[in-house]
């Protein structure tokens, strides 16, 4: 019985792990609501321009300063000539931030406490720092302001790309291809395009410079393309199986374990090549490796629809039941499953801080969602046409494409927007979209080739070389690689929640005390027995009670024997535990 | 309308000739950083097992007695210069980077016993089994000593104090002694064992501690006329070191295979049991620092505890290093000077990863950040396993289990007459109160 029970316990749990503790998210819920006031701050008091609301806002934060309790030494007059460093603004820290931290409440051994606070001291300190930093950043965010009278959807790609500078220009293009209708994808570092036409034709380019890498015809269908970790490899997902090519369009691989592919995500620091297919299975490759990490079959039908989750690696599966479901390779139920429309989903996109979800049906809204509490939907849209396509950009931006037209809604997901940002007709029907990394265009793969779309401010303006660089040699290309190979993640540490691996295992080990516990002090159940009713010359007492104390006593002999059976079980299974084919096994310490 | 896109000027982010360096733009968003726990985990991982593959802690020995070595000295301001005195009576002068013998001469007959540098470096002491206390001159390369006192009694160890002209040397008795008198200026005696090691306090400098053969350590103050106190163990304490930043501690290397710290004020308790060696400890010594000590064994390896830990971080082992007669810090923090039986000084780095030499600015960053990283993920079963892994010659493998079976053996036994007498009669002591007998005052 206890067995039984136990059973469905662990999966429950792996569930809950994947869950941040409730102060985390707390914080976190603190955090973007602060966050987003001061954005909605900056937000109106810059784009109005109106001088009373910005008037007001300082006065707002002067009236905090004044009210705090300020030493004497310290207060800052005007006449003050050596002021110190000025303070950082606070919506600065809080992006920086990691958390809240510990107070120290708790820890009972003052030299501890005094430890922790030194600690918290120097996280303090290095989170003002970085917040400090942003001083130094080179470039600024893109703008488009309309003037009175004017609204920014009503300009065309013609008039923004005449309006901005020579090179930014030669950003917005237009490819006449044949072999359509195609999908597209940029690399990492926003430098690189691929484009893959359903009638076979694959090209790779560097898309600023405009310098064709490769161009050929597989003659075959192509159904997907994605950049691998460099931009010397290329995954393709043909007909039946998915190709790798180089940026030389030769054919390294050719995986025949990943086939009849309908799309396909690259996780970059798993380096794992995620794809999903026809008859619902979901399927992990190691590209460092060359082995499939694990799979699963969903059970959820035709998997056209996926996208990874980058602030945890998570896949998210837009399913025609209307669901969203989250999936990691460790675990062969989804993480999280969501019910987000009625009607089929067409489009799904996850912003860059893993915060929100868009999610589109054929019901013609369009609607946003909190991934990290799992909640929502924050805000709903209708639409007069279904949106096929979704795309965020790096500032938050949405890009939604319905039939032929583009639609971008600025910042969606925190405040309410009815008008669109932008608009964009093009000539054929779209098939995918994708804001380019570190600039303020969107790339737009339709039926007859392929549009790169001006979009203002949509794009990070400055990256952090170490991460993408969208500038690096050859020579740095390879030191990256090989760095980042060094610091793959491995699959196992794939779940909601990123940064589990950091936190304290408590309540696992109090599960397990508790398992334990329960299993060593199991009692034998209770008898509740009545002898049968016997001719009144045979139902004496001592007869009844020579019958209970028999079947109670095999009751006992039964219950030791199984409960002995049950911990010889879970001894087995904690040494079968340790006996694994790890590489690492060798520093185990011996049996003793 | 106004409108700005972003727009990158490549000479900004691109070096201007190949001379260069390459400009590398940070951007410190932690939404730029995605995955940041598992990347750092990933990091750790690395970075611990390349400690352990960069350790390499061997520099380098020193050959040349001609019997074992039974003495070290640093010198207190060159930390180039070491001498050592060996079982046969002669004395060598070592260059230690240049790993070579400056200059040797027999100073005594029989064994030297005793080694130690005057404080301001000028003079050294030796001391030896025929009786006689000799003070050697650095200045001039002379082959006599400038001095030669004659003991009434038997000499087996020598410890200089700090500040004054004064030193201190043991066997039937404590003597005291003051440069330029051939009498010693006080002598002390409790009870009638002779005394093997005895060592001054570096801080508090009239203090002092010295380890007799009735298995007791005990206290003098050269200020007082007598003892003051004396603590008396179960087995018999080998050497004895204080530690030079906290002036109440010292640590003795005791015959039952550990080693215990002691603060002076409360004598009755070890403050802390440093196991692991499995054989008698016979040297001990405190670095500089006063936050690790080494302990050099009978059972032929060279260990490195952490002041307040119990469990040693580091072992040292060669498959040539026999029996270890004396072990030494040296004074900057970095080496260890091993002498033992098999007539060779062995020296050490005193942390086995640490790369030697001027670093560069980019690479101390890298350390420093791999070091965090290390004690960030410290406790996780995989690192924490890597990084306390020592591979040991197999006489210590299988000298550690049987150690281990015989504890085990006790703890389980002592459970179960716990188990079945009355509640509380059979208490549980912990291991720090089980090796002090008494303490006399």
């Amino acid at each position: 019985m206890a067995k039984s029970k136990a059973v469905p316990q662990p999966k429950h749990k792996a569930v809950m792990s994947n869950f941040k503790p409730k102060s985390t998210k707390q914080w976190i819920k603190e955090r973007d609501s602060q966050l987003k006031e001061f954005v909605s701050l900056v937000d109106t008091a810059d784009l109005s321009g109106s001088k009373a609301k910005k008037v007001k806002v300082k006065k707002e934060t002067s009236n905090s300063e004044e009210s705090k309790p300020v030493p004497l030494g310290l207060r800052q007059g005007k006449n003050d000539k050596f002021p110190g460093r000025p303070s950082v603004p606070k919506e600065k820290l809080l992006k920086h931030s990691r958390g809240e931290g510990l107070d120290g409440t708790g820890v009972k051994v003052n030299l501890l406490k005094k430890k922790l606070q030194k600690r918290e001291k120097i996280i303090e300190y290095s989170t003002e720092q970085a917040a400090r930093l942003e001083l130094f950043l080179p470039e600024d965010s893109g703008f488009l302001e309309a003037d009175d009278g004017e609204v920014t959807r009503q300009f065309s790609q013609g008039q923004i790309a005449a309006s901005v500078d020579v090179t930014s220009a030669t950003k917005q293009f237009d490819l006449d291809l044949q072999f359509g209708p195609y999908k597209s994808n940029y690399s990492r570092n926003g430098r690189f395009l691929c484009l893959g036409g359903r009638k076979g034709h694959i090209a790779a380019m560097d898309w600023v410079t405009k310098k064709l890498l490769c161009e050929m015809n597989v003659m075959e269908e192509v159904i997907d393309v994605r950049w691998l970790h460099v931009e010397t490899m290329l995954a393709v997902a043909q007909k039946e199986w998915v190709y790798i090519y180089d940026n030389q369009g030769i054919e390294l691989h050719c995986l025949k374990q990943l086939n009849r592919v309908l799309c396909m995500e690259f996780l970059p620091y798993h380096f794992l090549l995620a794809s999903a297919g026809e008859q619902g299975w979901l399927k992990w490759l190691d590209i460092s490796l060359g082995k499939i990490i694990s799979q699963f079959n969903t059970r959820m039908g035709r998997l056209n629809l996926m996208v990874q989750n980058p602030y945890n690696a998570v896949l998210c599966l837009g399913h025609a039941q209307g669901t969203v479901s989250m999936w990691s390779p460790n675990m062969k139920e989804p993480l999280a499953k969501m019910l987000c429309h009625r009607s089929p989903l067409l489009g799904l996109a996850v912003d860059r801080t893993g915060q929100y979800m868009v999610t589109s049906a054929a019901d013609k809204t369009v609607k946003t969602w909190d991934l990290r509490m799992l909640s929502g939907p924050l805000s709903e849209y209708h639409l007069f046409a279904h949106a096929n396509n979704l795309a965020l950009s790096e500032k938050g931006l949405l890009a939604l494409s319905m039939g032929n037209i583009v639609e971008v809604y600025k910042d969606p997901c925190r405040n309410h927007v009815d008008k669109a940002y932008l608009r964009h007709k093009n000539s054929s029907t779209i098939k995918s979209l994708q804001f380019c990394a570190y600039e303020d265009v969107l790339g737009v793969a339709h039926s007859k080739g392929f549009t790169s779309v001006l979009v203002p401010g949509s794009g990070e303006p400055n990256f952090d070389a170490l991460e993408a660089n969208p500038y690096q040699t050859k020579t740095q290309r390879r030191e990256r690689e090989v760095k980042s190979l060094l610091e793959k993640i491995q699959p196992e540490l794939i779940s909601l929640d990123p940064s589990t691996i950091t936190q304290v295992d408590t309540p696992t080990l109090q599960d397990k005390v508790e398992a334990k516990k329960n299993l060593l002090f199991l009692k034998p159940p209770k008898l509740d027995f009545e002898p049968r009713k016997r001719a009144k010359w045979r139902a004496g007492t001592a007869q009844v009670a020579k019958t209970k104390k028999i079947i109670r006593e095999d009751n006992v002999r039964k219950f030791v024997q199984t409960k002995r059976h049950l911990l010889q079980e879970d001894k087995n299974k904690s040494e079968a535990s340790n006996i694994s084919n790890n590489v690492l096994d060798r520093f185990k310490s011996k049996k003793r | 309308m106004k409108v700005k896109v972003i727009s990158r000027n490549p000479d900004e982010y691109l070096r201007e000739t190949k001379r260069d360096i390459h400009k590398v733009q940070r951007n410190y968003d932690p939404a730029l950083h995605p995955l940041e726990a598992p990347r750092e985990y990933a990091r750790a991982m690395n970075s611990v097992k390349l400690e352990r593959i960069f350790a390499k802690p061997f520099l380098g020995n020193l050959d040349g007695h001609r019997d074992g070595v039974s003495c070290l000295a640093k010198h207190p301001e060159t930390l180039s210069f070491l001498a050592s005195g060996a079982y046969d009576g002669e004395i060598k002068f070592w260059d230690l980077p240049q790993r070579i013998c400056k200059r040797s001469f027999q100073a005594h007959d029989g064994c030297v016993r005793g080694l130690t540098f005057t404080p301001d470096g000028k003079n050294m002491l030796s001391m030896g089994d025929d009786k006689t206390i000799k003070t050697w001159s650095m200045e001039n390369e002379q082959e006599d000593p400038t001095n030669t006192i004659l003991s009434k009694t038997v000499l087996l160890s020598l410890s200089h104090q700090r500040s004054q002209n004064q030193f201190v040397t043991c066997g039937e008795v404590c003597q005291l002694w003051e440069h330029g008198r051939n009498e010693p200026i006080r002598s002390y005696q409790w009870g009638v064992d002779s005394l093997h090691h005895v060592s001054f306090n570096q801080v508090e400098t009239n203090l002092l501690a010295a380890c007799a053969s009735d298995r007791s350590v005990i206290l003098y103050d050269t200020r007082d006329s007598g003892p003051v106190r004396k603590v008396v163990m179960k087995l018999k304490a080998n050497s004895v070191c204080w530690n030079p930043m906290e002036a109440f501690n010292f640590t003795v290397a005791n015959e039952d295979f550990n080693l215990y710290t002691f603060d002076v004020r409360q004598m009755r308790v070890p403050a802390n049991v440093h196991m692991d060696h499995v054989g008698a400890v016979v040297s001990v010594d405190y670095s500089p620092t006063g936050k690790e000590f080494v302990s050099g064994s009978y059972d032929r390896t060279v260990r490195i505890y952490e002041a307040h830990k119990g469990h040693s971080r580091e072992v040292y082992h060669t498959k040539r290093m026999q029996k270890l007669s004396v072990v030494s810090w040296s004074l900057d923090n970095k080496y260890i000077m091993s002498g033992s039986d098999e007539m060779n000084i062995r020296v050490w780095k005193a942390r086995a990863a640490e790369k030697l030499g001027a670093l560069k600015p980019r690479e101390k960053a890298a350390l420093n950040y791999h070091q965090a990283l290390r004690t960030k993920f410290a406790q996780h079963p995989q690192i924490k396993r890597i990084a306390r892994h020592r591979h040991v010659p197999k006489h210590i493998y299988n000298a550690q289990k049987e150690q281990h079976a015989m504890r085990d053996k006790a703890k389980r036994k002592e459970g179960n007459v716990r188990k079945h007498s009355k509640k509380g009669a059979v208490p549980f002591v912990p291991e720090r109160k089980k090796h002090v007998i008494r303490e006399h005052e």
